[in-house]
């Protein structure tokens, strides 16, 4: 229960001597936390990274991510031993299968909190479901054509969707009622998000644009029209001052709003998917050279590589693990793969079915994942998991 | 009206009144009842006079209302009774009493617990000042007396981390011992001197002083900063009337300990060991005659008791006093932080880790550009200023003559104020004669032709000159009556022209750099290029600067805004790109313009061009136009191909009606025919420039056409039924999508050229459609849907991008017999639609 500080050590039984008691106080070693973390995962996950070049990405906020390193004590403090921090599990375990009666679903997306989830059907509808339970909470419909990706807002109270009929349209959750309508995109609109505050929704078209619709005003066009774009935009991803947009003309632009820079980075190959890392500094990129890649987002390097899945043709989703650890990408060849992220080996298949996995989406913080295929959503947990009561 | 009835000998005061007009009433002045003041929330108050106390309260100084008095909550309902509530005088106050200024302001204080022990300055004094001047001296001093024995919250937790009254708040200090502090008695003038020997001592000391003890630090009395509010010279305390007059309170009040230290200071330095004063004393007083002891009134002040320089060797605690936060040399070395040895309260631990704010650092936003350029051409690279100059150059012949012509066109557009050349030439004379002579030196409207460059001029001569028919004299007479009188015309606007442009403006302004023509375009300053190279770098894996471009991107002012994000460049009005002027018919624009740029509107000439197609000469030529001469051969298949523009399938090729009958011709010929067909459109397709050449070449030309078209494809898209729709699309979605995935690869797809079918190709020309294709629906009998027959595909494919109205009329049509459709194929005098729909109906019969 005692720890000393480590200089005075050595002289601690002379100083005794002089009948001055010693004053000792529990203190927690300065460095423990950064030697003896079990978390082991993590450890060399940033070595692995330190080692390739790749700049110090270490996890900004590892406090909401690894608990456990917040609470370390030194080897002699023992009173309330940790338990180890779970080996990352990935969703291996088909929990729920839903039919969602809406055509093919082009998108399946969680909401802020991962809750529920939506899905973007090609009648024209978007459904919000709670994917545990297998309800339908509300059918949307007001597009007039496929709905091609939809976003939650942070605080659940709007969404938006893009879709075939080259309309942004702003959804009220609980009436279902169309907020707003954004029209002004020459061509269908692939994918729509939310800036942070939900107080823009961000829409790339295959017309090569992107287009920032404010929420606020009642303004009919955009705030701004990002058209730097050579060819229609696959992918778009806000951070908090970022907007990350993948191009067909195989480019991923990064426009830093803070900076007032556009960072554009050559992939080559068409690309259908790009997303941040969780901790904001690397982005993966999906091409349809059937691979993944992950660069760093302050210089542009590739860290990783990621190959073996089939994505040759389509619009296919990517994302990584709820913790970093793992790449996931939907495939032609009917499965889901997981990579590695720092040894970029191939981890684990999920076998979906005979189609192609249309879009994935992976639960903000735990091991739940979302797969598309034809008209049906599957719902995949890890193994440990059990469905709590009344979630069935 | 004492003005009216106006004598010489009446001496009037003040300005008289306005005479009444005849039947109007004197106006009555507002009575007093009526005069009305309201309250900030609009109610009205009622005046009573300045002498009478105001404003009234409630309702004609009653209390309630109009409708009389009535409880603020009243329950008239015997089954559910009012709750019973305590009233506190606040409910029956007004609310301006509440408000900041009424007479119980309702404010957040700090509570008791949580205030400091510092008291409120002004009440300290109001209550002292009330307990001096009371009939009883110090009868409010039993008040002082009975205080709770409350701690604030902040000696509380100072107390649980073992601090003790006296003691400096901190760290504990290693081995300096505290130091007592002088004799409070001795009172020294100005500084303290240094305590010089002693300090030595102290370091003797020091040696023998174990390591692990700690001294707690030194408790530091804060600076008085009390604003100096009088004119009294510094540190002079004047003449205190408690002090002179109530010595004996303020006797009794020392004696019984501290507790009113702040009083003590703020009434004036009292030295508690001076004995009891009665009588006027001071300093500016002598001794009366009733002090028992004589004060050392004529001590002098002398300049040895101060100190003149300020050492080094710091008197004190080296503070001079000084408060502030002060810099810990030793703050580096994280050991030293940690060596906190107190009582750490329950609940809390030593942090390991010494709490450092977390600075974000974002890097520093590039230096914004203000002015220092003058133009955007600086900041291009040498090669490009030079391209730019070179098309410039070229095209300032074409724009200057354009300009005049268009001018000329205008003026005949506009005929009203010209009416005749001689008309122009009237005010053409006016304007000559305000402004100064043009000189037909720099301004050369007519350069591209000589000859008339060479007349023209000829006529200004003239011109300036005076002479009337200076038009006539200098016109070519071989010309024809037509050409002259356009020549004249011509003529009298430019010069018209030039001189507006020369005379008086001429003086104040300066022709900007970059003339502001409708010939050139906005295009993006910097551009991503160097493809080869950063594809080379993608094979060798090569990421990072190899690949990655970087532009400086103004995002818009609301977006920023909308991001919580502060304007990266703040002083630019600059949003997107940045972008600079080049020539708009430039090829390097169609290498370069995004897709999405705006359209550029061509300024046509109006009376010059009798037909929209004359313009196209001017144009660049395109390979479509190549096949256009072919298809005016025969009247029909140019009806058709307008047609098929109209209906929105401007790119497709379309094949003569010849070809249609062969299709009907047994497949294997139709398919030897069209093959070769195929193959060099597929060709023409691998080598497709970017849409924005398609559109500088037919927006003007084909703009309403096209773009009405486009809406009635959307209609057409919208309107389709869902469930129809997703049968009959699947197998050419499936098709068309496994063409037109290639097709935004920048590099031309050999793929294309071996394609099986023609349906195809035409269905990649109809698909706008780039990138890579949703996938498609998965269901086991989609592989027959594959299986239709190629020319119900056709069909269907356009079906597809028709409007409702052509679905409708199509089956109607199909009810014909065939031997009417042909009839009708061969007219000429039919409107579009059917024919288009008789196309549909050979496919469908075929």
């Amino acid at each position: 229960m005692i720890l000393e500080d480590r200089k005075w050590e050595p002289r601690a039984s002379l100083k005794s001597d002089f009948g001055i008691p010693r004053i000792v106080t529990e203190v927690a070693s300065p460095d423990v936390g950064n030697r003896k973390c079990p978390g082991g995962t993590v450890i060399t996950l940033h070595r692995a990274w330190r080692l390739s070049g790749a700049g110090p990405p270490p996890p900004p906020g590892p406090s909401d991510r690894f608990p456990r390193w917040r609470g370390q004590r030194g080897p002699g403090t023992m009173a309330f031993p940790q338990p180890k921090p779970r080996a990352p599990e990935l969703p291996r375990k088909r929990l729920k299968t839903l039919d969602c009666g809406q055509g093919a679903v082009r998108a399946v997306r969680f909401n802020a909190d991962g809750h529920y989830c939506l899905t973007c059907g090609s009648d024209k509808t978007l459904k919000l479901w709670n994917p545990l339970r297998g309800t339908l909470l509300r059918a949307y419909s007001g597009h007039g054509y496929e709905v091609l990706d939809a976003a939650g807002s942070f605080d659940n109270s709007h969404l938006c969707s893009g879709g075939g009929d080259k309309a942004v349209v702003l959804w009220d959750v609980a009436s279902g009622q169309v907020v707003r309508k954004f029209r002004g995109h020459a061509g269908k609109v692939n994918t729509v998000q939310f800036n942070e505050e939900a107080t823009v929704i961000l829409s790339g078209s295959i017309d090569s644009s992107i287009r920032c619709w404010d929420c606020r005003s009642r303004r009919p066009e955009p705030v701004q029209k990002l058209d730097e774009a050579r060819d229609g935009v696959s992918s778009v991803k806000v951070s908090d001052h970022e907007v990350l947009a993948g191009s067909v003309d195989g480019r991923v632009r990064r426009y830093d709003l803070r900076m007032g820079q556009l960072f554009s980075d050559y992939v080559g190959s068409p690309i259908t998917c790009t997303c941040f890392s969780r901790d904001g500094q690397c982005i993966l990129v999906s091409s349809l050279d059937s691979t993944l890649r992950l660069l760093d987002k302050d210089t542009g390097e590739l860290l990783g590589e990621y190959t073996g899945h089939k994505n040759q043709e389509y619009k296919l989703d990517c994302c990584l693990s709820e913790r970093d650890t793992h790449v996931v990408s939907c495939s032609e060849d009917g499965k889901v793969y997981f990579w590695d992220l720092v040894e970029g080996a191939l981890a684990l298949t999920l076998p979906v079915g005979p189609g192609v996995v249309q879009s994935l989406a992976y639960h903000p913080t735990e091991p739940c994942l979302l797969t598309a295929m034809g008209g049906s959503i599957q719902c995949w947990r890890e193994e440990a998991f059990e469905v709590e009561d009344g979630a069935g | 009206m004492a003005a009216a009835d106006s004598d010489e000998d009446l001496v009037s005061y003040g300005t008289g009144l306005e005479p009444l007009e005849e039947g109007e009433r004197p106006k009555k002045p507002i009575p007093l009842q009526d005069q009305t003041v309201r309250d900030e929330k609009g109610r009205y108050k009622r005046f009573h006079g300045a002498f009478s106390g105001g404003f009234s309260a409630g309702y004609f100084n009653t209390v309630g209302s109009k409708e009389g008095w009535t409880p603020s909550t009243f329950v008239s309902s015997r089954q559910n009774r009012a709750d019973k509530s305590v009233l506190g005088p606040e409910d029956f106050m007004d609310e301006e009493d509440l408000s900041e200024f009424g007479i119980a302001p309702k404010a957040i204080v700090t509570t008791d617990d949580f205030a400091s022990k510092t008291k409120d300055r002004i009440q300290e004094k109001a209550r002292q000042l009330v307990a001096a001047t009371a009939p009883i001296p110090g009868a409010t001093l039993l008040d002082d007396f009975v205080t709770p024995a409350k701690l604030s919250v902040g000696f509380e937790l100072l107390r649980k981390m073992g601090w003790k009254e006296g003691q400096g708040v901190g760290p504990r200090v290693k081995r300096r011992p505290r130091r007592q502090k002088p004799d409070p008695g001795v009172k020294i003038y100005g500084c303290a001197l240094p305590p010089g020997d002693s300090e030595g001592s102290e370091d003797e000391d020091d040696d023998y002083l174990p390591d692990n003890v700690t001294f707690a630090p030194k408790d530091v009395t804060p600076v008085d900063f009390t604003p100096k509010d009088n004119v009294h010279g510094l540190a002079y305390k004047g003449l205190d009337p408690h002090q002179a007059l109530f010595g004996s309170s303020r006797e009794h009040f020392n004696l019984f300990g501290g507790g009113s230290e702040g009083a003590g200071h703020l009434i004036g330095d009292v030295e508690p060991n001076k004995g009891r004063k009665l009588g006027i004393s001071g300093q500016a007083f002598g001794v009366g005659a009733l002090e028992e002891e004589d004060d050392d009134i004529y001590a002098t002040e002398t300049l040895s008791k101060y100190d003149t320089v300020l050492k080094d060797e710091e008197p004190g605690d080296g503070l001079y006093g000084w408060t502030a936060p002060r810099q810990y040399k030793n703050q580096r070395e994280p050991e030293k932080d940690l060596r906190y040895i107190g009582k750490i309260l329950d609940g809390f631990s030593l942090a390991s880790k010494r709490l450092s704010f977390k600075k974000a650092t974002f890097p520093v936003p590039p230096t914004v550009f203000t002015g220092s350029a003058t133009s955007v051409l600086e900041f291009l690279s040498q090669k490009d200023r030079e391209r730019i100059k070179e098309m410039k150059q070229a095209t300032d012949l074409k724009a200057a003559q354009l300009k005049a012509r268009s001018l000329a066109q205008n003026a005949s557009g506009s005929r009203a104020q010209l009416s005749s050349p001689d008309g122009g030439d009237r005010s053409w004379h006016t304007a000559w004669g305000s402004g100064t002579a043009p000189t037909a030196s720099n301004f050369k409207p007519f350069a591209k032709d000589p000859e008339k460059q060479k007349r023209y001029e000829e006529y200004l001569v003239h011109m300036k000159k005076g002479q009337k028919d200076a038009l006539e004299r200098c016109l070519d007479p071989s010309m024809t009556e037509w050409e002259r009188g356009r020549e004249r015309e011509e003529f009298a606007r430019a010069a018209q022209l030039y001189v507006s442009s020369h005379s008086t403006l001429s003086s104040r302004f300066t022709h900007a750099k970059e003339e502001d023509d409708s010939d050139q375009v906005e295009v993006p300053r910097d551009q991503e290029n160097d493809v080869n190279d950063k594809q080379s770098a993608v094979k060798m894996k090569m990421f990072g600067k190899l690949t990655r471009d970087t532009f400086e991107w103004h995002p818009d002012k609301l977006l920023c805004k909308r991001f919580n994000v502060p304007d990266p460049y703040p002083n630019s009005t600059l949003v997107g790109l940045p972008r600079v002027k080049r020539d708009k018919y430039s090829v390097f624009n169609f290498l370069t313009l995004p897709e999405s740029s705006s359209l550029p509107t061509t300024p046509e000439p109006i009376g010059k061009v009798p037909e929209h197609r004359a313009s196209d000469k001017s144009r660049k030529p395109s390979r479509w136009d190549t096949s256009k001469p072919e298809k005016k051969e025969d009247s029909i298949s140019e009806f058709l191909s307008l047609a098929r523009s109209k209906v929105g399938l401007p790119k497709q090729e379309s094949c003569p009606p010849v070809k249609k009958e062969e299709e009907q011709a047994p497949a294997s010929l139709s398919e030897k025919t069209t093959k070769p067909d195929v193959e060099s459109q597929a060709e023409e397709e691998g080598k497709r420039p970017s849409m924005d050449l398609f559109r500088a070449i037919f927006a003007s030309s084909s703009d309403e056409k096209s773009s009405s078209s486009e809406d009635e494809q959307g209609d057409s898209e919208d309107n389709q039924e869902g469930a129809v729709e997703a049968n009959l699309q699947l197998p050419q979605e499936t098709h068309m999508e496994e063409t037109s995935s290639t097709a935004p690869a920048s590099e031309p797809e050999p793929q294309e050229l071996t394609l099986p079918f023609p349906i195809q190709k035409m269905q990649i020309d109809e698909r706008e459609e780039f990138g890579p294709r949703l996938p498609p629906v998965f269901c086991p009998n989609a592989r027959q849907k594959l299986e239709i027959p190629q020319k119900e595909k056709q069909k269907k494919n356009k079906d597809k991008h028709k409007p409702q109205k052509e679905h409708r009329r199509k089956k109607e049509k199909a009810e014909m017999s065939p031997a009417k459709k042909t009839v009708i194929e061969f007219c000429p005098g039919l409107s579009l639609d059917p024919v288009l729909s008789l196309i549909e109906v050979h496919g469908l019969f075929s």
